[in-house]
């Protein structure tokens, strides 16, 4: 009975995610009550937009067999493109400044790919270059000034603060709305299903007839896109932009979030719904820390662990496959 | 016989290349001779530059990394890598400063913090080897970890106070030569060495090249591996006393981005991102194109955020090139 409670655990991931929310949720609220609260639930909904977005794109990245540490720079370089928009041009519309950081969020993710594709190079390594490269060309673009709150204009901040309907913030909205288009894109469109094929058999898939080149692009750019779009989120809710703060080391969080929801580095495997768990679990510890009085510090301690303990899982649960796999072919 | 030679199959195999070229096409060629140029660059842009005590005491900041890069060089050899050992080095610093703080005796907590550093590397040998995680992968979640653990050790603030001898290793000297960079140089030539001439150095090339045939040729790839791992922890570890000693002081954001630098080293330096191939002395001579390099862009004024866009593209058009030569020389 324990048994198959803990192979169903292993063989839907989201379930055991979703345990693990629940858990965290009625442990932490036994200790401090005030943790179930809807102060609460909000705090938590705007650590995670911010993560989300940019963790779709991540997912997909992941799924078809590749990394983006690159994302952190890139989420300050959009954001402080459009910061400086909005200061050096005021009468602009904040239309054009989210489409701004989008573009320029494209275009980095594009040149990631283009590296990785057209030399052949493993993706890390690459992403490890340009996170430098990208962090520098922030500090270049913004000679390493601030772009300070009285410049963002009022009803970006607010895209944080007030809310549609439920008292859920429009940033809270529209990064679900992404989620959304996320799963219907790699569940339905043609593409989506070819990042899952790329990433389960890369030797495979341009025996198939995938087109390799344009998926493999195609997942970096929206992951930059993403990233970028995540950078007017920075601005919205945070009012600031600093080339030494925004987003510094934010590409392990979401890693870290996206192989928490059970996507795997080995590619091929990954549900958006996996990932909307994970970046919630990790927001929600982020948020209890503090109430149970654990010093701040633990967070990045957390995120590392839960990093390992994820691929340790995603080991133990392939390793199940082949093994449930070997057996049923032995049977028949 | 005949004039051309044959081999076992009695086929004719193609002439050996002259040694001269086989020289030159080497990836440490390359990395000398972008020394050089970098070296002619920079005194032309400052004739304060061309100044031998003014290299070797900016070198001083780069001996750290480069110290690391060494071992880490074995490791990408061996298919191996290590995103960590930067944070291996806050960690084992902070827990020296608190050791020390706390009242342990340095000339204990001097030996206790490098046995830890060895343990930090067993730990992501472990995860790698043992339970076959993609060291890649799995060294960036110990990066983290460790830098974390790093954090809750020593909080927000730094940890000084250590007894006079023990700071300002990098203004102390043997022989005109500052003592990081003559230990940087004894532990190139030492492993290198080893690299070279001992048999388990060549069958870390071995492993790297093939680790399939490597198994079967009764190399033992785990243990060999294990030590690697094992030593890059001890090494980081020094690496991180010696940055205590040089700053005077600890703090949990030490050699923060040293994983980049380590990198780049050792893919300046012409070792093969996918393992096999690589050297130690061309991972030493990058160190000092490297330390040529930032002490150049400094002298010429350039932000030091700004050299960030440098050393990105310069890790990523060092792995295009190492690739393109390899390509070029594989049969």
């Amino acid at each position: 009975m324990m048994a198959g409670f803990f192979n169903f655990l292993l063989q839907r991931r989201e379930a055991g995610i979703l345990a693990m929310i629940v858990l965290v949720a009625v442990v932490v609220g036994t200790i401090e009550p005030r943790f179930i609260a809807m102060d609460t639930l909000r705090i938590v909904a705007l650590a995670v937009p911010l993560i989300l977005t940019v963790a779709m794109g991540q997912m997909m990245v992941l799924i078809a067999r590749h990394v983006d540490l690159s994302v952190g720079s890139i989420m300050a370089m959009s954001s402080i493109v459009a910061g400086m928009m909005f200061r050096d041009l005021p009468d602009l519309p904040i239309m054009a400044g989210v489409v701004a950081a989008v573009g320029v969020g494209a275009v980095l993710g594009l040149f990631n790919g283009l590296l990785v594709v057209a030399f052949r190079l493993p993706s890390i390594i690459v992403t490890l270059g340009t996170l430098s490269l990208y962090r520098g060309l922030v500090f270049w673009v913004s000679d390493a000034r601030q772009v300070d709150p009285q410049f963002i204009p009022r009803p970006l901040t607010l895209m944080s603060q007030t809310s549609p309907f439920f008292d859920i913030p429009w940033i809270v909205m529209i990064a679900g709305l992404i989620a959304v288009l996320t799963h219907l894109f790699l569940n339905h469109a043609r593409m989506g299903r070819h990042i899952y094929a790329l990433g389960s058999n890369p030797a495979a898939a341009p025996l198939r007839g995938i087109r390799v080149v344009p998926v493999t692009l195609g997942v970096f750019v929206i992951s930059g896109a993403l990233a970028g779009l995540a950078g007017i989120f920075y601005a919205s809710r945070f009012g600031y932009v600093n080339p030494g703060i925004t987003g510094v080391g934010f590409e392990f969080t979401v890693i870290a979030a996206v192989v928490v929801g059970g996507v795997s580095i080995n590619g091929g495997v990954g549900t958006v719904l996996g990932t909307v768990l994970g970046v919630v679990l990790l927001g929600m510890v982020s948020v209890a820390l503090p109430i149970l009085g654990v010093s701040g510090f633990w967070q990045e301690v957390l995120n590392g662990a839960v990093i390992v303990a994820a691929l340790l899982v995603d080991r133990i649960v392939r390793e199940r496959g082949v093994r449930a796999a070997t057996d049923a072919r032995s049977a028949a | 016989m005949t004039a051309t030679p044959t081999n076992q199959a009695g086929r004719e195999s193609a002439p050996a290349r002259p040694r001269w070229q086989v020289l030159l096409i080497r990836p440490e060629t390359m990395t000398l001779v972008l020394l050089i140029v970098a070296f002619g660059v920079a005194s032309w842009l400052s004739p304060f530059f061309a100044d031998a005590t003014f290299i070797l005491e900016s070198a001083t900041f780069y001996t750290e990394y480069a110290l690391v890069a060494l071992v880490l060089t074995a490791i990408i050899i061996s298919g191996e890598i290590d995103l960590s050992p930067a944070a291996q080095m806050a960690l084992t610093a902070c827990l020296f400063g608190w050791a020390h703080k706390s009242g342990m005796p340095i000339a204990l907590a001097l030996p206790a913090t490098v046995l830890f550093g060895a343990a930090l590397g067993a730990l992501n040998g472990f995860l790698a080897l043992w339970c076959r995680l993609p060291s890649i992968i799995v060294t960036i979640g110990t990066m983290i970890f460790y830098r974390g653990i790093a954090q809750v050790i020593a909080g927000d603030r730094s940890i000084g106070g250590f007894p006079d001898w023990f700071i300002g290793v990098d203004w102390r000297y043997l022989m005109g030569i500052p003592v990081p960079v003559v230990i940087l140089t004894l532990a190139a030539i030492l492993l290198g060495l080893f690299m070279g001439l001992t048999v388990t150095g060549r069958q870390i090339y071995q492993i790297g090249t093939s680790p399939e045939a490597a198994r079967h040729a009764g190399i033992r790839v785990r243990r060999i591996k294990m030590g690697l791992f094992i030593l890059l922890g001890a090494t980081s570890a020094v690496a991180g006393l010696i940055t205590a000693s040089r700053l005077a002081s600890v703090r949990y954001d030490l050699a923060s981005g040293g994983e980049l630098q380590m990198v780049l080293m050792a893919m300046l330096g012409g070792t093969y991102i996918f393992g096999g191939r690589g050297t130690v002395a061309g991972t030493y001579l990058a160190a000092w194109l490297l330390v040529v390099i930032a002490t150049g862009m400094t002298v010429a004024n350039i932000a030091v955020t700004s050299q960030l866009i440098v050393m990105g593209a310069m890790l990523i058009v060092s792995i295009i090139a190492t690739n393109f030569i390899y390509a070029r020389t594989q049969r």
